[in-house]
């Protein structure tokens, strides 16, 4: 399901929370699913004892994939033609995560519409974990 | 670099919305996809980073009869450095940033084939001290009529302690 185009202007936002409450059992399964084992995501063991950290903590490609989801329920699948950005603080169990797009610029070619957004993820202290941008081919 | 092929498979797209929490039909219902004029299932757009299943040497996987970095009988099955506690706590790379570029949607039948070239290499200085190296690789993904399907760049850092909010 995509909006129409026309409800894309320069400044439209939208916002979706895109996991409440993210367990360690979620993660596992992107471990799994995506073939990155890396202990310091799945093995609390390891992560707080070998390496550190307060606990495990997500892949950041978890992130950007459920953040990817506000984007294609925005504007509709398949439509994606660049989706990018940066890891800029963990996302640790017990985290929600709310995304947002914000247009940026609205490009016609060949018929199409080329539409950039702005792509910011923020946890429930509002503090940025992922920060980029896409662009969606609209026709 | 190595050439893995990445053979998509309807399962495994299944498997991957649900790990990033997406219920969208598009990615297990066909039917679905052709009506919607996709024709079929699609993978969600970060699914490529699931090409490390088939990337013989990936290392974020174990291997039998090898050790593992996580826990089993102690917590970590690394034998550790000798008179090391803290030196190497934290150390280890992260993935700093990842960018794709897709020219058509990736479906299940596709047979994908990838090489990647390193990038660029550089250093900051942490915020807690600690030099932060990173590197960019980038990586193409064909299908088998050899036409260029998604461009991937990755860039990873590496870090000399535990970098955390």
């Amino acid at each position: 399901m995509s909006l129409d185009t026309e409800t894309f202007t320069v400044g439209f936002e939208h916002r979706a929370v895109v996991v409440d409450n993210l367990t360690r059992t979620q993660i596992v399964q992107y471990a799994g699913v995506s073939g990155d084992y890396n202990p310091i995501h799945t093995d609390e063991i390891f992560a707080t004892q070998v390496a550190g950290y307060p606990s495990v903590f997500a892949h950041g490609m978890l992130t950007m994939g459920m953040t990817g989801r506000m984007l294609t329920d925005l504007v509709g699948d398949g439509r994606l033609t660049k989706y990018g950005g940066r890891f800029t603080a963990q996302v640790w169990p017990g985290d929600t995560l709310e995304a947002t797009a914000t247009v940026t610029s609205i490009e016609e070619v060949d018929g199409a519409k080329l539409v950039d957004f702005q792509v910011v993820t923020r946890n429930q202290n509002d503090l940025i974990v992922f920060s980029g941008s896409a662009t969606a081919r609209l026709d | 670099m190595t050439a893995p092929v990445f053979p998509i498979e309807a399962g495994h797209i299944m498997m991957f919305a649900r790990a990033i929490g997406d219920e969208n039909p598009i990615y297990f219902d066909a039917e679905y996809g052709e009506k919607v004029g996709l024709g079929g299932v699609i993978a969600p757009p970060t699914y490529l980073q699931a090409s490390a299943q088939y990337d013989p040497d990936y290392g974020l996987r174990p291997r039998q009869g090898q050790p593992w970095i996580g826990s089993g009988r102690t917590p970590t099955g690394l034998v550790r450095e000798t008179g090391g506690s803290g030196e190497s706590k934290g150390g280890g790379g992260l993935h700093a940033e990842q960018h794709f570029e897709f020219l058509r949607p990736i479906r299940p039948g596709d047979v994908l084939h990838s090489t990647r070239r390193l990038g660029e290499t550089w250093e900051k200085q942490g915020r807690r001290g600690g030099a932060l190296v990173f590197s960019e690789s980038i990586t193409e993904y064909r299908d088998e009529s050899d036409e260029l399907v998604a461009i991937a760049r990755s860039i990873g850092v590496r870090t000399q302690q535990p970098v955390a909010n």
